[in-house]
């Protein structure tokens, strides 16, 4: 027979050495002490983040959330809870008083997440139209097509408050009709599938996990402003994206919800992928429809805007994979529930993928306006390792850094704007101490520098020469005046750039020094990179007094320049070495130094 | 099948509905809900769906549905699984290898015990499903 209750102890890294484990134990003495091993099963589960309060204890089936529960709470919560049916109040979690405007009511449970653009994502079959159908899918189409005018839709749209998730966050409804009023036959509507942010992959979950939420927003565009044809743009190095998306769109055309004359009303709507080689400038707007139609991915001038002008010189809806994700929610629950959600000038939710130096790597979706320290560890579970965190950049190469001091601002597009970053489409890159933040603006440089297009100077010389400058630093041979010359060389490149690429290929850079300037000047001056990353600024060195001589680091060596005699302090020999770091990483007794 | 009209998807919900629900306690099916995601099949989502598949096939469970989806997000726990059944909350499972899929079924489905040290917090609310209720 089923248990009656279920107890589950946090068995994450940071709770197993903080008392988890005697915890565990002490709950399976209070139970099987009151002879409830038939009702009570105790089970140790994955992380459920939180950490700052471990250890946490979840009850099923009645979802009590405990937190900084101790070994001597066990019995307390087996008795009162479980036998007398009375949970521990002290014990439970309670929502601190936030600052975030989080106005709806289901948040008020312990979870921080949101899910609106991913819920579907885990719970259905991509590849089945009908469970999709299940969860209230088409219906928001349905209402559209029977129940509402255009101007129903636009009007739900604004008072939604929805924002392009893409990065620059214009209001979704304006560029719907921008393109609806213009007086012309034929319009189009593209969806921006060309996730290209290192470290961001939210739209390609979104494609892989749920694709008819992007097919029926792509519809019910159509229909509002008067297109009758869609393009979705996608990276081929998505392979099981575009196969998903490829059965959905079969599918919906079989079951008659995309092609002529959807549910038998007189609109038709098709949509077709375009497949790109993964350019990351062709995430720009004017350069994707470019690339669309066959061209050279690259950027034109705005205006005229892609809404008024696009593709094939025609009034073209370009939205992201997450902005047309929420909108069937946005048309079935009404634009008044969606603006409850989130902040004032932003609503609604905001996918981001945690990566980096982050336990509990992952998707995650929560209210706009949710603090970075809930984010990073409430949610991601923290820097694991007993490594101290030192910043997240958020944006990708478009995006900058924000270090511990920030991590209580409430993030929304303009929280984000006025600490040097930016949303952009929601990469998470979590830091630690071992990050040197010259090495980390020199991967993004290099990835802008890689991806810029060419067209404009500002871009193509403006970033290799910032990329020169920190490459020069990282080796050693910076000078101070190469400070101030990247400052001038960023704030030229932000002002005169073409496109989004080249105006905020800088970012990285401006805003690391912001923040990490006397790391910057350690490089330049001292000759140091504190964090151990710049190759030329460090060297191993074997302590003399604690080397045992085991030989180990000497195997380990993949030039074989660790030389010495068994039970005698090796050598590193300082030539040869390519400082890869396996001796440091290798030996037991902390008898390799970085310095 | 044949291009719906209005009230034909609307039967075709209604009914898709019913047969989803897994809230229903004399509901005889059990659901495993494989993430077959990139990252999912990255670490190895494929080998633990086919490691489901013998394990159903061994035990002949016919009332057991496997069934695959998009990734729920919890990427350091790929590969992750959800289990359906009457009379047990619903569970995701994370850091399912083949080995703890034959725990899963054995000692889940058929032992009616949740698997020990795998068990993951859902990371939020189902709204759709929390909609159906209101």
């Amino acid at each position: 027979m089923a248990y009656k209750h279920y107890i589950l102890v946090c068995g994450g890294v940071e709770c197993d050495s903080n008392k988890g484990d005697d915890l565990f134990r002490k709950l399976i003495h209070a139970v099987e002490h009151r002879g409830l091993m038939a009702d009570i099963q105790v089970v140790k589960s994955g992380c459920f983040g939180f950490c700052a309060v471990g250890p946490v204890v979840k009850i099923l089936p009645d979802e009590t959330f405990y937190v900084e529960v101790t070994p001597e709470d066990a019995e307390e919560i087996v008795e009162a809870h479980i036998v007398k049916g009375k949970p521990v109040e002290r014990l439970r979690y309670r929502e601190e008083e936030s600052k975030v405007n989080v106005r709806i009511k289901d948040l008020s449970f312990y979870q921080k997440q949101f899910r609106i653009v991913l819920r579907n994502c885990g719970a259905i079959n991509p590849e089945e139209i009908t469970e999709y159908i299940a969860r209230d899918g088409y219906l928001a189409l349905e209402k559209v097509l029977f129940e509402m005018t255009p101007d129903d839709v636009i009007e739900e749209m604004k008072k939604s408050g929805l924002r392009g998730r893409g990065g620059a966050g214009f209001p979704t409804w304006r560029k719907w009709e921008f393109s609806r009023v213009v007086d012309e036959k034929q319009k189009y509507v593209v969806c921006n599938a060309d996730e290209g942010d290192p470290g961001a992959y939210m739209d390609r979950s979104v494609l892989e996990g749920d694709p008819h939420s992007v097919l029926e927003s792509m519809a019910i565009a159509g229909h509002t402003v008067g297109a009758n044809q869609g393009y979705i743009y996608i990276r081929a190095e998505y392979p099981l994206a575009i196969d998903r998306l490829n059965r959905a769109i079969d599918q919906a055309k079989e079951l008659g919800l995309l092609g002529d004359n959807i549910l038998g009303t007189d609109f038709s709507f098709d949509i077709e992928l375009r497949l790109g080689a993964g350019a990351f400038v062709c995430g720009e707007e004017t350069a994707l429809l470019a690339s669309v139609e066959g061209k050279r991915g690259m950027p034109v001038p705005r205006p005229p805007f892609p809404a008024v002008k696009g593709l094939w010189g025609k009034p073209t809806v370009i939205n992201n994979v997450e902005t047309w994700a929420n909108i069937p929610v946005i048309i079935t629950r009404g634009g008044d529930w969606f603006a409850k959600i989130g902040t004032e000038g932003s609503t609604g939710t905001k996918v981001f993928a945690l990566t980096g130096r982050i336990q509990n790597s992952g998707l995650v979706e929560v209210p706009m306006g949710t603090t970075l320290r809930d984010i990073i560890y409430n949610i991601g579970g923290g820097v694991p390792g007993g490594k101290k965190f030192k910043a997240v950049q958020t944006g990708g190469p478009s995006g900058g850094v924000i270090t511990e001091e920030y991590l209580d601002t409430p993030i929304d597009y303009d929280q984000l704007g006025k600490l040097g970053s930016i949303m952009g489409s929601g990469g998470m890159i979590i830091m630690d101490e071992s990050d040197c933040m010259v090495d980390v603006s020199k991967f993004y440089l290099e990835f802008t520098v890689d991806e810029s297009c060419g067209k404009c100077a500002p871009c193509r010389i403006g970033g290799k020469t910032l990329f020169n400058i920190l490459d020069k630093i990282s080796k050693g041979n910076g000078e101070m005046e190469d400070i101030a010359k990247m400052k001038r060389i960023g704030h030229a490149m932000q002002r005169v750039s073409l496109c989004g690429l080249g105006q905020t290929a800088p970012n990285p850079i401006l805003s690391t020094l912001r923040y990490f300037g006397e790391e910057y000047r350690q490089h330049i001056e001292e000759k140091k990179c504190p964090a151990g990353k710049c190759k030329s600024l460090i060297s191993y060195e074997i302590i003399e007094d604690k080397c045992i001589g085991c030989g180990v680091c000497a195997r380990a060596c993949p030039v074989g320049c660790i030389s010495g005699e068994r039970r005698m302090p090796h050598l590193i020999n300082q030539v040869e070495c390519i400082k890869c770091g396996e001796c440091y990483n290798v030996c037991k007794f902390n008898a390799v130094a970085v310095g | 099948m044949a291009k719906l009209t209005r009230e034909d998807l609307q039967k075709l919900r209604a009914d898709k509905k019913k047969e989803m629900d897994m809230s229903d306690p004399l509901k005889k099916e059990v659901q495993i809900t494989i993430g077959m995601g990139t990252s999912g099949i990255a670490s190895g989502a494929r080998e633990t769906f086919e490691a489901f598949q013998e394990e159903i096939k061994e035990h002949d469970l016919k009332h057991v549905i496997l069934k695959s989806s998009g990734g729920i997000g919890l990427d350091h726990a790929e590969p992750t699984v959800e289990v359906q059944m009457a009379g047990m909350p619903a569970v995701i499972y994370g850091q399912v290898t083949p080995a703890i899929a034959g725990k899963i079924v054995r000692k889940h489905i058929l032992g009616k015990a949740l698997v020990n040290a795998h068990v993951y917090d859902r990371p939020a609310i189902d709204i759709v499903r929390e909609w159906g209720k209101a």
